[in-house]
């Protein structure tokens, strides 16, 4: 009696749960061919991403895919690309891997996206390379500057976005050799590739001038006994690695002990307007008001994108058109510009890929070389070489949190190579043309 | 005629064999059944939503551990995160390390390992009551995932560990999310039989007489520091074998996964399933899984803002947690009781009151 009722009610919900999902569908799972245009239509491209909307990484984090969406619809506007449409889809993952599997299987078997672009983090996005792979899907414009997206033989569909982690390093470490020379230096890192790999570089230079280094954990959200060690240290220089959220907290954390070093910051967690917010709203929280401009004054960051401040640049000029059109109500910040200059990279690889896109065609669009970019610095990409942008330059924030560039762009590659004054020329809006005829 | 003859009970054994079979056969066949009804459900859905009914298989072994704990024998554990963090981790590190061996093996040590754990948790705990008792636990939600950074060569720091398990034997044609949710649900269901087993057998009563009053119940003879030890045992042996198979099917371990906030959910769908029952472990399974699918998705249709789309979920997962435990204070099983009691009671006049 009781196996009969057991049963029943497996059952039954067995009923309830397929009802909620597609049912009767089941395509075949397996490889698939990357000559596939799956999530192409005639009028549509369908691609999606994964973000920190909510979680540890969101502040500042969760702005990208806004100002993505903003240069989509403007393309969709614009009659899209080649006719289609651009279809965006963001899945949240909260910085949290487990969900990252799980938005990006959605992606994919269920969305049935062309494309991933942009995925968002070091931990998380590394959870997932290998079924892309597996699967064939695009991976394209990773945001992160791990080490790991670059890797063509093993991963032929994953290329990177950013300014890589150790070339990064290697910059900042030169800069501050040449610039504070005999001063005693402590890292504080994330405590995973962007950590390690940043280490890397930073190492080559400075290794000797090195007293201490802390690591954090983005779990946990105190910061203090980190800064308190670099502060008995003696480090006169702190090089932060750090995501924004982090970065203020760091900033915060330092104050607060009466310890005022000079922060060296990388491009993921240097963006002054994104760290003025999180200065005023952590310290609201912790009940303190705090002037985010004093705080910041004088803080030392990489950069391969233009600033937003810098409006005499073209392609601000360029995206603050689209900004005004499209989301006048949020900050103009260089977060917000990140997500902006990854859209509109994706667009030149989809124009690039022809009248009849497919998965190997955008692949081969973002090895040819061809990408030239709002950035300040190259692309890295060819048949043997995933990277993104090869070189960052280094300003400082003002007093009015707008910024100087302190040394113009370099660039180096991840080995042990030379750090070499860059001098090529940009392409600008016009010449790119991603919307004309 | 042979020596030992006590005969006369056996006449009414067998005739009780005739009239049922044994738990644990009786069990069994209830789990071959919701077996064969999962394949058949994975069959006619898509791949993605196989995934859903794999987490569905996880997350139900860890909340009907938590439920055996908390619901059995009065022991809240704010820690049961921590269990699936030491499971997910050995299998990763299995697969890792030593890849010849085979996938049940490395299932089978993430229940050990989380076993191991659990007993020494409940060394601690049986001293322990009440907000204590749940304050010690929540410490180990929140240290455990921190010895990824102390051992970072060793458990990937903050990236964490990722791996792909191959435990499809290459003659079977089925996609791969499909047969990880066999393995999945046949890994849950055989744990499941035996905590069933548990929980209706000797020691499930202990465990009730411990939760209900401590004092009658070592005055009547259970040892109730071991009745406790042992039922933190078994539920963390369930959250290491849970852990073990999110690692399997996700292939990654990796410490932002294993947040207090999990520990917290695990807890929140004991009570929003039912406590103390274990089929309200599946109710609480599934709404994890689908309360929180939904919302995504209304709140996508909605085309709401952001700030409040990415907060949608919890508040509404919050909103059902508190209109089910004041509709029903048993949780959806409770509900599900009710109902069933009010449709028969014309019939039967003696319903057997059970509360599992």
């Amino acid at each position: 009696m009781r196996t009969t009722r057991t049963v029943a009610g497996i059952a039954v919900l067995a009923l309830a749960l397929s009802a909620c999902g597609g049912a009767g569908e089941s395509d075949g799972g397996g490889q698939q061919a990357a000559d596939s245009a799956v999530g192409v239509t005639k009028d549509t491209v369908t691609i999606g991403t994964h973000q920190p909307l909510t979680g540890p990484a969101a502040p500042g984090y969760s702005k990208i895919s806004v100002g993505a969406r903003a240069v989509y619809q403007a393309i969709n506007d614009g009659g899209g690309i080649n006719g289609r449409k651009i279809d965006y889809h963001v899945e949240d993952d909260g910085y949290n891997p487990t969900k990252t599997v799980e938005v990006v299987k959605k992606l994919v078997l269920q969305d049935k996206v062309f494309a991933i672009v942009g995925g968002l983090g070091t931990p998380t996005h590394s959870k997932v390379v290998d079924y892309l792979n597996s699967e064939g899907v695009p991976d394209l414009l990773v945001s992160s500057g791990a080490l790991a997206w670059d890797n063509p033989q093993k991963s032929p569909m994953t290329f990177g976005y950013q300014v890589d982690y150790t070339r990064e390093g290697k910059i900042q470490g030169k800069y501050i050799k040449d610039t504070f020379a005999g001063k005693k230096i402590g890292y504080f890192t994330q405590n995973d590739d962007v950590g390690r790999d940043t280490q890397a570089g930073l190492d080559q230079f400075v290794k000797d001038q090195t007293v201490v280094r802390q690591g954090y954990d983005t779990a946990n959200t105190d910061v203090t006994p980190q800064l308190s060690a670099l502060k008995t240290a003696g480090a006169d220089v702190v090089v932060c690695e750090c995501i924004p959220a982090f970065t203020a907290l760091a900033i915060l954390a330092a104050a607060k002990i009466g310890y005022h070093p000079q922060f060296v910051v990388s491009s993921i967690g240097a963006d002054p307007a994104t760290l003025s917010g999180l200065l005023q709203d952590f310290a609201k929280r912790g009940g303190a008001s705090v002037s985010s401009a004093q705080l910041l004054n004088g803080l030392i960051g990489t950069g391969y994108l233009p600033d937003v401040a810098q409006t005499s640049d073209p392609w601000v000029a360029y995206f603050k058109g689209i900004h005004d059109k499209y989301i006048p109500n949020e900050q103009l910040t260089n977060t917000l510009f990140y997500g902006m200059v990854q859209a509109y990279t994706f667009g030149q690889a989809l124009k690039a890929a022809g009248p009849d896109p497919t998965r190997q065609k955008i692949v081969d669009a973002m090895s040819s070389g061809a990408l030239k970019g709002p950035g300040l610095t190259p692309f890295g990409f060819s048949k043997d070489s995933h990277s993104g942008y090869t070189g960052a330059y280094v300003f400082k924030i003002n007093p009015d949190t707008t910024t100087t560039v302190i040394q113009p762009p370099s660039v180096t590659d991840r080995g042990t190579g030379a750090i070499t004054p860059y001098t090529g020329e940009r392409a600008t809006p016009e010449q790119v043309n991603l919307l004309g005829k | 005629m042979t020596v030992r003859t006590s005969l006369p009970e056996t006449p009414v054994e067998t005739a009780a064999k005739k009239r049922t079979l044994p738990p644990l056969l009786r069990h069994a066949l209830a789990a071959l059944a919701a077996f064969a009804v999962v394949v058949v459900l994975t069959l006619v859905t898509d791949e993605f939503t196989n995934l859903r009914i794999a987490t569905i298989g996880y997350y139900l072994i860890a909340v009907a551990g938590l439920t055996l704990l908390t619901g059995l024998t009065g022991q809240v554990s704010l820690g049961h995160g921590a269990f699936m963090f030491i499971g997910a981790y050995t299998v990763a590190l299995l697969v890792r390390r030593v890849p010849s061996f085979p996938l049940w093996a490395d299932l089978l040590l993430a229940s050990a390992a989380g076993g191991l754990a659990g007993l020494l948790a409940g060394a601690a705990a049986a001293r322990l009551r009440g907000p204590y008792l749940a304050g010690a636990t929540l410490a180990l939600a929140v240290g455990l995932p921190a010895l990824t950074r102390r051992f970072q060569d060793f458990l990937g720091g903050s990236n964490g560990l990722s791996f792909t398990v191959h435990s499809r034997p290459s003659g079977i044609a089925v996609p791969e999310l499909r047969w990880q949710t066999w393995i999945v649900w046949l890994s849950v269901l055989i744990a499941l039989v035996l905590v069933v087993n548990v929980v209706r057998g000797k020691l499930g009563r202990h465990f009730r007489a411990v939760r209900d009053d401590e004092v009658a119940a070592s005055l009547s003879g259970i040892a109730v520091g071991r009745t406790k030890i042992l039922a933190f045992l078994i539920s963390a042996v369930c959250g290491g074998l849970a852990g073990g198979l999110q690692a399997f099917l996700l292939g990654t371990a990796a410490p932002g996964s294993f947040t207090p906030a999990l520990s917290l959910s695990l807890l929140a769908a004991v009570v929003l399933g039912g406590l103390g029952s274990l089929w309200g472990a599946l109710w609480g399974a599934v709404a994890l899984v689908y309360f929180q699918a939904w919302s995504e998705d209304l709140a996508d249709a909605l085309h709401l803002n952001t700030d409040v789309a990415n907060n949608l979920p919890l508040a509404v997962y919050g909103v059902i947690l508190i209109v089910v435990v004041l509709a029903f204070p048993r949780g959806i099983q409770g509900g599900f009781q009710r109902l069933r009691k009010l449709l028969r009671r014309p019939v039967e006049k003696k319903e057997n009151h059970e509360n599992h």
